[in-house]
């Protein structure tokens, strides 16, 4: 089976996503221009972290418009399973696919650390493999993973089951302490009504071997492509 | 026009030197060429007092694939792969524009690196501050780390390491040196030249502007309290911008279209136009009416010194300029040809087809003024090396000296400064910041590379010939400890007013002693930076040779740590502790000197030091190793434990002192050839015996385990302290300086 990444002028863990889902996980990957239109028979697309148009105006503001969007839309309208990693996630939400949006951390800085994330839910694509539960170790490198959104908006996130990942402390509490960036709710990551689009600000991508690290994130990968093996995420593309 | 004293003063040229271009041209300059003369004369970009010096350092060896000259040095690491790398410096703008100042230093060593044709993957900041209890130090500091991060995180390339350093004499003049390495195929290397006639000249990147105008004339000159005056000279970062430009010309190096690539760095298209003719033995012509201009109006002189960021310069084989330019079109770059190589060996400039500048090019580079300045031995040398314990009085007891030690902000975690770098991008970081040594594999191969900058500057300051050694050493053993085998040195020189003999002085010995300790340890130089004037109303910093080693190590998978791993593992001490305590923070910390002379240095020693531990990592015996630097044994023993949650119990025989300073001596002196390993219990004898035939000494000083720090001398327990609390001061000291002036704030 076959990732996407899709390339942002400014993306820079495209590498990152392609390294994991090919050295690492052993399945084919392509780098997506954003000036394409065509997804190249892939079966499963990442929008990876970075600085796309170096995040000026506002993170994810102008990759919206990059046409290769239009093209993940309905990809996503289809089923297509599409994740968002970090920047990748601060595209979603500018371009609607997922709600909500990002402030500047609390503590004003960026911050590059290891943090742990709860799978609050296993019923998307990139977390069946996950127990319920499981608490993942992986890092976070952002400025603006501050996530936000309404009041109603955040009920409705939580009564239909859509906050995916939650920081949460070694051993799984959800406290201020777990939180860093101020995400309202600890919300680390959240998926769509149709539950085949996920977004997180942690990086899975730089997860996958103990060397650097941390190995955690590999599951979400396994997962997919389970999902995908398995057509449980099936898509009308 | 005239040109008046006056002028040459603004310029920054001696009458001498005027006279000079008068008779290399044959006729009066134009201020087109006046400028250009100045900024390519400036000490920044002709290093006329510091060249005669550097020549005398080693810059060969088998692994060396570019030396000094390029926009960076190379070596070879095997797999057909080479390491380019290099270190310089931004201390000017950083003082006068924090943020920007830091982040267009880490743009600009970005720039020579991937100029190269090397795919940058590393980023390590050696930096100097004054007292965070100064505001204006916090606010500098603030600015420069965030700065940094700017830059280097929307760039996406991490930093994995460097050193902060803290002292007064960089209050008013911090250090900001950035170093940054690539990853190149070894026969594609790419060189800053200029060759073969009527072949085009490219420029592409960010448009011209008037910022940064003489920013090289001001990196060559004191400060003074009008020194924020000097703002618009500072330049303004975009990585955005260069994100592209790396990746456009990294996919342009793939074609073989290019003849070389230069970027425009201090003294800007200048210094990039006259250096690739030089390189190529060619002249380079262009039109500067073609150059992108950000505002209207400008002058040749203006276009010509402008030090606007993230541009290059290209020389394009003819007849492949179409492929080039549909390459840069693809990132929304628009490369745009402003000229064409000629035979005349000349740098002719034109406004419009007027010529207004014709210079030749040996002029501006190799025939530049050349000083051999006076020098003289500083009067401050002789008392500072004085050090006499008895009018110290009392030792500080151990635990209140351990425990400020370990709070001061030198030693204290740097954890508040880098997880505000990205430090993971590329997944290649098999060692993050703050644990020794960076540490990051090359994917495609077994191997990676340990990096690493060190410069203890008052051992400098006290014997600038020794201080320079030990920076050599340091940094060299910091790689060993990881396991890697030192193969390559980049350096960047930190002084004051070359012009003050004294001064001059210090620089020269510095060089003489880190050229006798890499010649020792088989460690060529492959390139670097001098930032001389780092002097603010004529206090200059301490002399800060700072030296970043790259070092191979064979096998990724066998990389040492600095932290303990397992309880009950065997603690081992290498190297020989004696009665040293010049030079030490704990003189710093607890009696608020720098007095003395630096602990001795026996090369060979550390060479077989060095040898044993990079042997020992590849065999698998070291289950962690730690370089005792600043604080001595006690602060590097306790460093071992932090992060692991182990706590240790060691105890060593006291160092040949008198009773009264012996504990203090044994746990706080700074003896050099020093290197804390834990070994596990099955291998804790083969390792020993290794030692012993290496000859290097080494003695089981205790255990893994516990929760608490304890210390012996002699036998007797003198530091007996809880890890918890000891770990929580470590880690908070930095940050609660810039939280409690939040507070106030």
């Amino acid at each position: 089976m076959k990732f996407a990444v899709v390339v942002f002028p400014g993306s820079n863990c495209d590498h990152d996503a392609y390294d994991a889902t090919t050295r690492v996980l052993g399945q084919q990957a392509e780098l997506i221009w954003h000036k394409d239109t065509d997804l190249r028979g892939a079966d499963v697309v990442i929008l990876p972290g970075g600085f796309a148009h170096g995040d000026y105006l506002r993170t994810g503001a102008i990759a919206r418009f990059s046409p290769i969007m239009q093209r993940i839309a309905a990809f996503a309208d289809g089923g297509g399973p599409v994740l968002g990693i970090c920047n990748g996630f601060q595209v979603m939400l500018e371009a609607g696919l997922l709600p909500g949006a990002m402030l500047r951390n609390d503590s004003l800085q960026f911050r590059c650390q290891q943090v742990h994330l709860r799978v609050e839910q296993t019923d998307t694509p990139f977390t069946l493999a996950c127990g319920e539960g499981q608490i993942l170790e992986m890092p976070i490198a952002h400025g603006e993973g501050n996530y936000y959104a309404e009041p109603d908006v955040i009920a409705r996130l939580e009564a239909n089951r859509q906050v995916i990942f939650r920081y949460v402390t070694a051993t799984g509490d959800v406290n201020a302490d777990a939180n860093p960036n101020g995400s309202i709710n600890n919300i680390a990551g959240i998926c769509n009504q149709a539950r085949n689009v996920v977004g997180l600000m942690p990086h899975p991508d730089r997860a996958c071997e103990v060397a650097i690290g941390s190995a955690d994130g590999l599951v979400m990968f396994e997962s997919v492509v389970k999902a995908v093996i398995e057509g449980a995420f099936a898509t009308t593309r | 026009m005239t040109i008046t004293q006056e002028v040459l003063d603004r310029h920054g040229l001696t009458r001498d030197e005027y006279q000079h271009i008068l008779e290399m041209l044959g006729r009066e300059p134009t201020l087109t060429e006046l400028g250009i003369f100045s900024v390519m004369w400036s000490e920044h970009c002709s290093y006329k007092s510091s060249r005669v010096h550097l020549k005398t350092l080693p810059t060969t060896g088998r692994r060396v694939l570019q030396g000094p000259g390029e926009n960076a040095g190379a070596v070879d690491i095997g797999d057909g792969l080479a390491a380019v790398f290099k270190i310089e410096s931004h201390n000017h703008p950083s003082f006068i524009e924090p943020y920007q100042g830091a982040a267009t230093g880490v743009g600009g060593i970005i720039r020579d690196i991937f100029t190269m044709g090397a795919r940058p993957i590393a980023l390590l900041d050696s930096l100097r501050f004054g007292s965070l209890d100064n505001p204006l130090v916090r606010r500098t500091m603030a600015g420069v780390v965030r700065g940094i991060a700017g830059y280097g995180n929307s760039i996406g390339i991490p930093t994995v390491g460097g050193e902060i350093a803290f002292d007064e004499s960089y209050t008013g003049n911090p250090l900001v040196n950035v170093f940054c390495l690539g990853i190149a195929k070894a026969d594609e290397i790419i060189k800053g030249t200029a060759s073969g006639a009527g072949n085009p000249v490219y420029y592409v990147g960010a448009k011209t502007g008037r910022d940064g105008i003489h920013g090289a004339t001001m990196a060559s000159a004191e400060f003074d309290d009008r020194s924020a005056e000097k703002r618009p000279a500072v330049q303004v970062g975009d990585p955005f911008m260069e994100k592209l430009l790396l990746e456009a010309c990294l996919e342009v190096m793939k074609t073989d279209a290019l003849v070389g690539i230069q970027d425009m760095g201090a003294a800007g298209l200048t210094c990039s136009t006259c250096e690739m003719g030089s390189r190529g033995g060619a002249g380079v012509e262009i039109d500067v009416a073609f150059v992108p201009q950000r505002e209207t109006g400008m002058t040749p002189y203006e276009i010509m010194l402008s030090e606007s960021q993230e541009r290059m310069l290209l020389v394009v084989k003819k007849g492949r300029e179409a492929e080039v330019e549909q390459i840069f079109d693809k990132w929304d770059l628009h490369a745009v040809r402003i000229g064409q190589v000629t035979t005349d060996g000349r740098m002719r400039v034109k406004h419009h087809g007027e010529v207004v500048a014709d210079i030749p090019n040996p002029a501006l580079t190799d025939e530049a003024p050349l000083y051999r300045r006076p020098m003289a031995e500083p009067e401050y040398l002789k008392s500072a090396q004085a050090l006499s314990l008895a009018e110290l009085g009392q030792p500080e007891s151990a635990t209140v000296a351990f425990t400020r030690l370990i709070a001061s902000p030198t030693i204290a975690s740097k954890r508040w400064v880098y997880r505000q770098y990205d430090h993971m991008v590329r997944t290649n970081t098999l060692v993050a910041p703050g644990m020794g040594a960076g540490v990051v594999r090359v994917k495609g191969t077994r191997r990676a590379l340990a990096l690493s900058t060190d410069c203890n500057a008052r051992f400098v300051y006290l014997d600038p010939f020794l201080g320079a050694q030990h920076a050599v050493a340091e940094a060299a053993r910091n790689v060993a400890c990881a396991g890697g085998q030192p193969i390559g040195a980049t350096n960047c020189l930190n002084f004051g007013n070359p012009q003050r003999p004294e001064i001059m002085w210090q620089f020269a010995r510095a060089v003489e002693g880190m050229g006798a300790a890499c010649r020792a340890l088989d460690i060529p130089i492959t390139g670097g930076n001098v930032s001389l004037y780092n002097e603010t109303d004529r206090n200059g910093v301490l002399p800060t040779p700072v030296l970043g080693v790259v070092g191979l190590i064979e096998d990724a998978d066998s990389v040492v740590r600095r932290a303990f791993r397992h309880a009950g593992d065997v603690v081992i001490l290498l190297g020989e502790s004696r009665a040293e305590l010049g030079g030490s923070e704990y003189l710093k910390v607890v009696h608020r000197l720098v007095r003395g002379v630096p602990p001795a240095l026996d090369l060979d020693r550390e060479k077989a030091l060095q040898k044993l531990l990079v042997e020992g990592a590849a065999a698998g015996l070291i289950r962690s190793a730690h370089d005792c630097s600043e604080g001595g044994l006690a602060v590097t023993v306790a460093e071992c434990c932090f992060d692991t949650g182990l706590g240790v119990e060691v105890g060593t025989p006291g160092t040949n002192a008198d009773e009264m300073w012996r504990d203090v001596m044994t746990l706080f002196g700074e003896s050099a050839s020093r290197v804390v390993v834990s070994v596990e219990p099955r291998y804790a004898s083969e390792f020993l015996h290794r030692a012993a035939d290496a000859g290097v000494p080494a003695m089981d000083i205790g255990r893994v385990g516990g929760d608490r720090i304890r210390m012996s001398v002699d036998g007797r327990v003198v530091l007996d302290v809880a890890l918890a609390e000891i770990e929580r001061l470590w880690s908070s000291a930095i940050g609660n300086y810039f939280e409690r002036s939040r507070a106030v704030a």
